[in-house]
């Protein structure tokens, strides 16, 4: 039972141990990572993608709830003056959980968490009411920063405002999304993480340091067996192509290894029919045996379907 | 088993738990290759099975990681805790009722974890994939228990000194509970950003690092010299491995990152401390190779000292990567190729599980008191595991290498795709080999267990091995 006078001072070693190579690989990063500032890259994306797109108790099973909506204004909601650019912003319906940005505007930086918290106006959202925000240029004590702006402190427009003057195609369920990408493992084989070598000439620039604050989970990816896709919006902006290569991959690019996402589309096809997927496959297998000229049309989807998302939050990476 | 769940302790018989956590877990390394063996053959012809949400590629993957560390290589570990401790100890195990709970809690959460994980819910974080009340759980009902019965074993030992082995099963059981909680602090805090993908794979190296590499050497400890009569070479080198794991191993999480923007200052230093663990690593397999001197005839006769030896000369190229593949001029070539997946499963199916295998052979026959059904099956499962693996493990380190040059050279990378074609192909095969040889040994352990040659007083199981 009694053990040697060695094994108190053994785990007192241990403590020592372990606890210093903690402090050295959790503590000492943790002060470099905090002090790190968003760019605007970070800022959009929490914007577009809201509080979390992993599990999370508003999304228990993953379908895309409780996420905001990117759109694109050509004319104050309000007022219907025409804008004198065309200006996004990110609406929050009533009952969308902010990002961590707006929730602990400290993780921003220097800076850009005065100015959001001061003309910003970011601590006076609420979640009960919803609200909308959009990136705006301002000075803190001589340099010039991108904040967050709420705006529906700032200039009372309100969610319903701006869904009430939105077309579908200029709103962005990029969100979704993102949800979409982490639910269906799409980061299991493209990273989100261009490396630092040749790789840049293709799949552009690596990120920046700051180019994550508030993002969760960051799914950069580790095992890449398809391209980067960091960039992909910039190097293919289609949607028809997207639509087609999420369908099946295999009709623009005969070699790839991609599952197909057909499933994505749900029941029915944006003019509300039902989508006979039986059919489509009985006619793609006899296209790709050479008993037809062209496969099958690829149903077009509702824009409340999950593939909409996931093309969105595709096209966003730019 | 089940009906000891509601027995007094001291009515259900010694090594109750450790069948039972032998038998999950052998079940659900049988499940975990025929996952990884089904979603390699998606990888080599992707329309192998379409237009099913549940059986894509994307829902099984992570399943098929989880189920080998949680199901199969814990479980493993959890087994040879609840027989070597005790043994080592010269007592009993301080609850066994605690021991068949602890099994039962983990395969129940373990299933209800799984299935939401293959329906897509997940926290989209490498390895620490589980939601974070999946995560909880796990912490609770499965680490921090076994643990419990482990270090009150350990108190309650009948000999003065503690043997390597149960030092190793202590603090690893501790560091694994501290790494399960830290490592999910982003989930449970929502932490963002870097932050949390730091510590995603703070959590993924010291999973690794202070759990399964130093359970599986410890179980090497106790197999070698138990199975072959000789005593380990040399405790101090066994201290050597103790303390370097813990100060060394425990260090270079960023190298997983090395391609990502963190602190350079971070990024090199890890990168350094990553050599740092073939001091473990080679005290280990020295320790391990000189204590079989003498006794060498038993690699070719024995099969428990079979396992155990490929699994620690796996071990040496295993480290001879892990030492290297960090440092900027190699990870520069290598990250994110198929060149880390031939590693991973070197390091979690050549090295640790041959380890495993052996001590769950091994304990299965001295609990149950019987003589394994068939050494040939076992001969086979033996050869089945370690050229279905060697076959998986070639291919997938020159698809990894032709990805890496693809890579540097700019090559478009569809053309990548259909190079790496023929290694899909060979790494399907090569899986489902593995696959098969677990069915076998599935079958192999029940037999032994409902018709093995009961084992006389006195005698150990594999000296009678080829007594008919």
């Amino acid at each position: 039972m009694a053990g040697f006078r060695e094994y108190k001072i053994g785990s007192k070693m241990f403590g020592i141990a372990l606890g210093g190579s903690m402090t050295i690989t959790l503590f000492f990063p943790s002060i470099n990572i905090a002090s790190v500032s968003s760019t605007d890259i970070a800022l959009t994306k929490q914007l577009q993608m809201g509080h979390e797109t992993g599990f999370n108790l508003d999304d228990p099973m993953m379908l895309g709830w409780n996420k905001p909506l990117g759109v694109t204004l050509k004319a104050d909601p309000k007022t219907g003056q025409a804008l004198a650019s065309d200006t996004v912003v990110f609406v929050y319906k009533k009952g969308t959980s902010f990002p961590a940005g707006i929730l602990h505007p400290r993780i921003l930086g220097e800076g850009i968490q005065q100015l959001s918290v001061e003309q910003g106006h970011v601590g006076d959202a609420r979640k009960e009411v919803g609200a909308v925000f959009t990136l705006s240029k301002g000075t803190y004590q001589g340099k010039q920063y991108t904040y967050i702006e709420n705006l529906t402190a700032t200039k009372g427009w309100t969610p319903s405002d701006v869904m009430h003057v939105a077309k579908d195609e200029d709103v962005s369920n990029a969100g979704k999304g993102k949800t979409m990408f982490v639910r269906e493992g799409c980061w299991w084989c493209h990273t989100l993480l261009p490396e630092e070598t040749q790789d840049w000439q293709v799949f552009g620039a690596p990120p920046m340091l700051g180019d994550f604050n508030g993002e969760s989970p960051t799914a950069f990816g580790s095992d890449r067996k398809a391209p980067d896709l960091l960039h992909v919006g910039s190097r293919n902006s289609s949607k028809e192509w997207m639509m087609m290569h999420f369908f099946n991959p295999r009709l623009v690019q005969p070699h790839s290894i991609m599952p197909r996402f057909d499933y994505l589309w749900g029941e029915k096809d944006a003019s509300g029919n039902k989508i006979d997927f039986v059919k489509w496959r009985a006619e793609y297998d006899e296209y790709r045996e050479g008993k037809r000229v062209t496969p099958p049309d690829v149903p077009s989807y509702a824009s409340d379907s999950e593939i909409r998302g996931l093309i969105d939050f595709v096209l966003s990476l730019k | 088993m089940l009906k000891y769940l509601f027995a007094k302790n001291e009515d259900i018989p010694s090594g109750s738990s450790a069948i039972f956590f032998g038998f999950s877990a052998i079940v659900w390394f049988v499940i975990g290759t025929g996952m990884g063996s089904y979603n390699a053959a998606k990888l080599a012809f992707p329309d192998f099975v379409t237009g099913s949400e549940l059986f894509s590629f994307g829902h099984m993957r992570q399943v098929h990681v989880m189920i080998v560390i949680f199901g199969w290589i814990s479980m493993a570990f959890a087994m040879a805790m609840m027989y070597i401790t005790p043994a080592l100890g010269n007592n009993k195990l301080w609850s066994e009722k605690l021991g068949l709970w602890n099994c039962m809690l983990w395969n129940i959460g373990l299933t209800l974890g799984l299935t939401i994980l293959w329906a897509g819910v997940t926290s989209g974080r490498e390895y620490s994939d589980f939601p974070w009340p999946v995560d909880l759980y796990l912490a609770s009902c499965v680490f921090i228990p076994l643990g419990i019965n482990v270090w009150m074993t350990i108190i309650n030992r009948r000999t003065q000194g503690i043997y390597t082995t149960n030092w190793f099963f202590a603090a690893a059981t501790f560091m694994v509970i501290i790494v399960f909680l830290v490592g999910n602090l982003p989930e449970f805090f929502h932490l963002t950003g870097l932050t949390e993908a730091y510590l995603t794979w703070w959590f993924a190296h010291n999973v690794l690092g202070l759990w399964i590499t130093p359970v599986a050497a410890a179980i090497a400890y106790y197999t070698i010299p138990k199975v072959t009569g000789n005593p380990l070479y040399s405790h101090r080198i066994g201290h050597l491995h103790f303390w370097s794991v813990v100060v060394f191993y425990s260090t270079p999480a960023a190298h997983h990152l090395m391609s990502a923007p963190l602190p350079e200052w971070l990024k090199s230093f890890a990168s350094v401390e990553g050599v740092l663990i073939l001091v473990p690593a080679i005290a280990f397999v020295s320790n391990i190779l000189m204590t079989m001197q003498g006794k060498w005839h038993m690699f070719v006769e024995n099969i428990e000292v079979r396992f155990t030896i490929t699994g620690c000369l796996m071990a040496i190229p295993l480290n001879m990567q892990g030492g290297f593949q960090q440092t900027r001029a190699i990870n520069w070539y290598i990250h994110g190729t198929g060149w880390i997946v031939a590693h991973a499963h070197l390091a979690l199916l050549g090295f640790s599980t041959f380890l495993e295998v052996a001590a769950v052979y091994y304990g299965l026959q001295s609990i149950m008191k019987r003589k394994l059904y068939s050494i040939t099956l076992a001969n086979l499962h033996f050869w089945l595991l370690l050229i279905g693996f060697t076959t998986y493990w070639v291919s997938m380190t020159i698809a990894g290498l032709i990805q890496g040059a693809g890579k540097i050279y700019e090559v478009p990378y569809i053309d990548v795709v259909i190079a790496e074609h023929p290694y899909m192909i060979a790494r399907w095969l090569g899986g489902s080999m593995v696959f098969t040889g677990n069915v076998l040994w599935l079958y192999n352990m029940w037999m032994t267990a409902r018709k093995g040659t009961v084992v006389p007083q006195g005698r150990l199981p594999h000296e009678l091995a080829y007594e008919r």
